[in-house]
């Protein structure tokens, strides 16, 4: 797995690519949690991930948890299927906030 | 998907092939030249009347028995060769349910789920917490984590421990039985499980049961043991319209007339 941190419209953007899996979720959970405690809004683009397992599912959902303690605005972008699949298993695309790219996000005005 | 073998391992598309393998109890013959091979992402349901050999099938998969000849590998990993850190290696991408869930009765539920991930990881407690907690809502039972298996019925064992088998994202999927002693509904509800972890995980899933109507309804393929030999893998039609009249036996549950050797049969009640 690598990541990449960029600052754009106002909210960090985490992309994270490859494989997060039991050896690099702690990489990918130390990211989104340094993004909010600098009290960043966040939103984690998915698209480049062909296999997520549940630690790295579990690092967003502690980053998500951390985000509303925080009333940081907290999203998934471009979910691939890979991901989608696993979020579906434990139901949780009814959790995150999913959007299709940081655009759509913008345009939401939830 | 999960991390590649770090074992020795040749290019295969199976995740499973078994060769040949023999296998004794004392100096009875329990598996006969038996040769078996699942492709990754399947689910090979094995069957077989008690005796038949299947669950000693099972603990060579596991790397619990070492074959008498013959060969089994994992991911193209010769089991029947590794050393005790290599089996290790290859069994963290293993989860098992067995039969009688095999739970820590000390431990409470969520406890016996994160026990694999806090033995085997370095990974925070808080991930490991929410990790055990998904695992339980993916098998329905979340909101009875701080249960002790003592206070669960028999269904809600199996997903305890089906959960406990899935915490560390396995590559392989064993089933000892996951149906016994459930009644109709709840069966149903786990091969339905079953079969959502394999279309979402991409897992493979071998399971060992004698359950027909579960076999049917969660099998790519079927293999059929009967006193320690194959008597046929195929699909579950291929089973089904098999002409092999002990395959029929099995499927239509019919005892079969043992063959008797009269002096075999006073040897054994006389030695």
């Amino acid at each position: 797995m690598s990541y990449q941190v960029d600052e754009k419209d106002g909210y960090a953007v985490v992309r994270l690519t490859g494989e997060v899996d039991l050896n690099r979720s702690p990489d990918a959970r130390r990211v989104i949690l340094d993004c909010l405690q600098k009290k960043m809004p966040l939103l984690v683009d998915l698209s480049g991930v062909d296999y997520i397992d549940s630690s790295g599912v579990a690092s967003l959902v502690e980053g998500y948890q951390l985000s509303r303690s925080r009333q940081l605005d907290f999203g998934l972008i471009g979910v691939s299927d890979a991901a989608m699949n696993v979020l579906r298993l434990a139901r949780l695309d009814k959790v995150f906030p999913i959007y299709a790219s940081l655009e759509a996000r913008l345009k939401d005005t939830r | 998907m999960p991390q590649a073998a770090t074992v020795t391992a040749s290019a295969t598309p199976y995740a499973i092939e078994v060769e040949d393998l023999v296998s004794y109890y004392d100096s009875r013959r329990i598996l006969d030249e038996v040769s078996l091979r699942v492709r990754p992402g399947e689910i090979m349901v094995v069957m077989g009347g008690s005796g038949s050999g299947k669950s000693t099938l099972l603990r060579h998969l596991l790397g619990l028995n070492r074959p008498a000849a013959g060969r089994v590998s994992l991911f193209g990993a010769d089991i029947s060769q590794a050393s005790a850190r290599e089996l290790y290696q290859l069994r963290r991408r293993m989860g098992v349910s067995f039969q009688n869930g095999a739970l820590f009765n000390s431990m409470t539920v969520e406890e016996n789920v994160a026990f694999p991930l806090r033995e085997h990881t370095r990974l925070d407690e808080r991930t490991i917490r929410i990790m055990a907690r998904m695992k339980l809502e993916v098998v329905n039972l979340a909101g009875f984590e701080r249960l002790m298996p003592a206070q669960l019925s028999g269904g809600m064992i199996k997903r305890a421990a089906l959960a406990r088998a899935l915490v560390m994202d396995p590559s392989l999927l064993f089933f000892d039985e996951p149906s016994a002693g459930l009644d109709p509904v709840v069966s149903a509800d786990l091969d339905e499980l079953i079969l959502r972890l394999r279309d979402a995980l991409r897992v493979t899933i071998l399971v060992v049961t004698h359950e027909l109507d579960s076999a049917f309804r969660i099998a790519d393929r079927i293999t059929v043991l009967d006193q320690g030999r194959i008597l046929i893998t195929g699909t579950v039609e291929e089973v089904r319209n098999s002409p092999s009249e002990r395959v029929q036996n099995l499927l239509n549950r019919r005892s079969e007339e043992i063959d008797v050797d009269p002096e075999e049969y006073l040897r054994r009640l006389t030695d």
